[in-house]
């Protein structure tokens, strides 16, 4: 039933039905198996990806790499200062790594202002936070995934043996 | 001008006015392209950038490069335990489609004759023709799958007749052959002593159950050319990379007539199939699990909306009937296409078996397929 989920990463549209079809199974087993999937959170939810860089008028939003280093806390780990850091709106992704920093966040915002008072206010203030190290993003070429620029094909002939 | 009789005689393709039409028209969903909707894996491409830069721009060997001629003998051995030299029973092509020609030209005297299967892919029968063979085409059958059968071929074999051609999984219908069944054809193919061409190029998209070579079969290497490329399998078709494997004394004979006739195949398409044989399986096995999803799709689909249709172990075309439309394949086609805006090739482009039925390749993506089967359901309801 895995390829379910793969199916639906690839496009969340699919339908139960079309599911079905695919994968020779019976329409109500799949619309069984992604209930179930939902339910314990395998399936987060359903979004569209964006590449909000070429619509006209955009006003562009900025994202900031950071690298956080954290004091980690008895009984707690890492779990517990991450997530006093990734309940804010502004984190969009926070992971926990290996190396030289602890945490890296992608942080958005309005405006470099607005992403630097977030880091100088907000983040760097929070006990056992040590130190960040701010990234803004210049340009996104690929995210998780896809390439966000519309990849000019030469077409094949229309019609070929 | 005066032409060749041997070309003169050629039929030109009944149904090029239908593919000129397809292509003139704009905003056509096309079900009708005979290759990988798929851009060769980014190994591949950036691997044939680097070898550009670095100045592989020359003719290689008659033979092609003995790198990919090695790498080939490896991948046989490895995926089959069919073990061919790259000094004597390889011969690298520009495309499956010189090395059917070469095959065809290497064997055929005069007059020979030559079974062909009718529906198959459109190059065997002109080709045998060109090479001074005589082909008798095998009809096959609805009610078998379109399947050579032994019984079948028995009835065409004939005094005189020398080697046939054989394609599976095969263009147009999609289906192929078990162990079990090719066993039963190798003992036709060894008792009437026939030279078998056998066209395995889509056997990388072989669904339901592991492709078995023909040459892998017993009494079968020595009698066996064995055709195969990377067009299909690895989104190559542009590449023009193919190959052929064989006894020594078919592979000279080949190779002397592909040495002045093509010299060699691109070296930047043998460098990209090097790459393509050492680090593309993944993208292999990720392309034929979309195809085969696909697959159970469109059959389900067009059984659905009521085109019977069977399912095809291979490749990425399926075959059904239109039968019941009461049209014959060409008028469907094109009814279809002025009507829905949706391209499909008739089943008598592949031989006149064909009427009856269309051959749609899924090798468009789902959206496409989707979209195309709503309109061909529109079609059938507002035409049948
Ligand atoms: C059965 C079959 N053989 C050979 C070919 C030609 O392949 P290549 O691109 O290697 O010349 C095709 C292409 O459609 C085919 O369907």
């Amino acid at each position: 039933m895995k390829e379910i989920l793969e199916i639906l990463e690839k496009d969340a549209r699919t339908t139960p039905e079309e599911i079905a079809k695919m994968l020779k199974k019976n329409v109500s087993v799949i619309k069984k198996a992604i209930k179930k999937y939902e339910k314990e959170g395998v399936i987060v939810k359903y979004k569209t990806v964006l590449n909000t860089d070429i619509l006209k008028d955009n006003v562009q939003k900025v994202k900031a790499l950071i690298e956080v280093r954290v004091a980690p806390q008895r009984g707690h780990g890492f779990d517990h200062i991450a997530e006093r850091i990734y309940r804010f709106p502004e984190v969009i992704s926070c992971y926990l790594l290996s190396g030289s920093y602890d945490l890296l966040l992608v942080v958005e915002g309005r405006d470099i202002q607005e992403v630097s008072s977030f880091v100088s206010e907000r983040l760097a203030t929070i006990d056992n936070v040590n130190s960040t190290v701010t990234h803004f993003i210049l340009k996104r070429y690929k995210a998780d995934g896809d390439i966000l620029k519309r990849i000019e094909r030469n077409n094949r002939i229309a019609i070929s043996f | 001008m005066k032409i060749s009789k041997l070309v003169e005689k050629i039929k030109p393709s009944g149904i090029r006015e239908f593919f000129d039409l397809v292509i003139g028209m704009k905003d056509v969903i096309s079900l009708g392209v005979g290759e990988p909707d798929f851009v060769t894996p980014w190994n591949i491409c950036e691997s044939a950038i680097f070898s550009l830069e670095k100045g592989y721009t020359s003719y290689t060997s008659n033979k092609g490069l003995y790198e990919l001629r090695l790498a080939i003998s490896r991948y046989l051995n490895n995926k089959f335990s069919l073990s061919y030299s790259p000094d004597r029973n390889i011969l690298v092509t520009t495309g499956v489609s010189e090395a059917v020609d070469l095959a065809l030209r290497a064997i055929l005297n005069r007059g020979d004759k030559i079974l062909v299967s009718d529906p198959s892919y459109v190059s065997y029968d002109p080709v045998s023709e060109l090479a001074g063979g005589k082909v008798i085409l095998v009809k096959t059958n609805e009610s078998d799958n379109f399947k050579l059968t032994p019984e079948l071929i028995k009835r065409h074999i004939s005094k005189g007749v020398k080697a046939i051609v054989l394609n599976y999984p095969a263009n147009p219908t999609g289906v192929s052959y078990s162990r079990k069944e090719l066993l039963a054809l190798s003992k036709i193919f060894i008792d009437n002593d026939l030279i078998v061409i056998s066209d395995e190029i889509y056997d990388e998209l072989t669904y339901d159950f592991p492709h078995t070579p023909l040459a892998t079969l017993p009494g079968m290497k020595q009698r066996t050319i064995y055709l195969n490329g990377f067009s299909k399998a690895f989104a190559m078709t542009g590449w023009r990379v193919g190959y052929a494997c064989g006894p020594e004394e078919i592979i000279s004979a080949m190779t002397k007539i592909h040495q002045y006739t093509m010299l060699c195949s691109p070296i930047m398409g043998q460098l990209g199939a090097i790459e393509a044989l050492r680090g593309s399986a993944k993208s292999v096995l990720e392309m034929k699990r979309e195809y085969k999803r696909r697959r159970e799709f469109i059959v389900s689909k067009l059984n659905e909306i009521g085109l019977c249709c069977a399912m095809p172990e291979g490749t990425f075309y399926v075959f059904p009937s239109i039968k019941k439309t009461g049209m014959n394949s060409a008028d469907f086609a094109k009814k279809l296409l002025y009507k829905e805006k949706v391209a499909v090739v008739p089943g008598t482009a592949f031989g006149s078996q064909g009427e009856g039925h269309i051959r749609i390749a899924y090798a468009s993506s789902m959206d496409n397929l989707k979209e195309a089967t709503q309109r061909i359901e529109h079609f059938l309801k507002n035409n049948a």
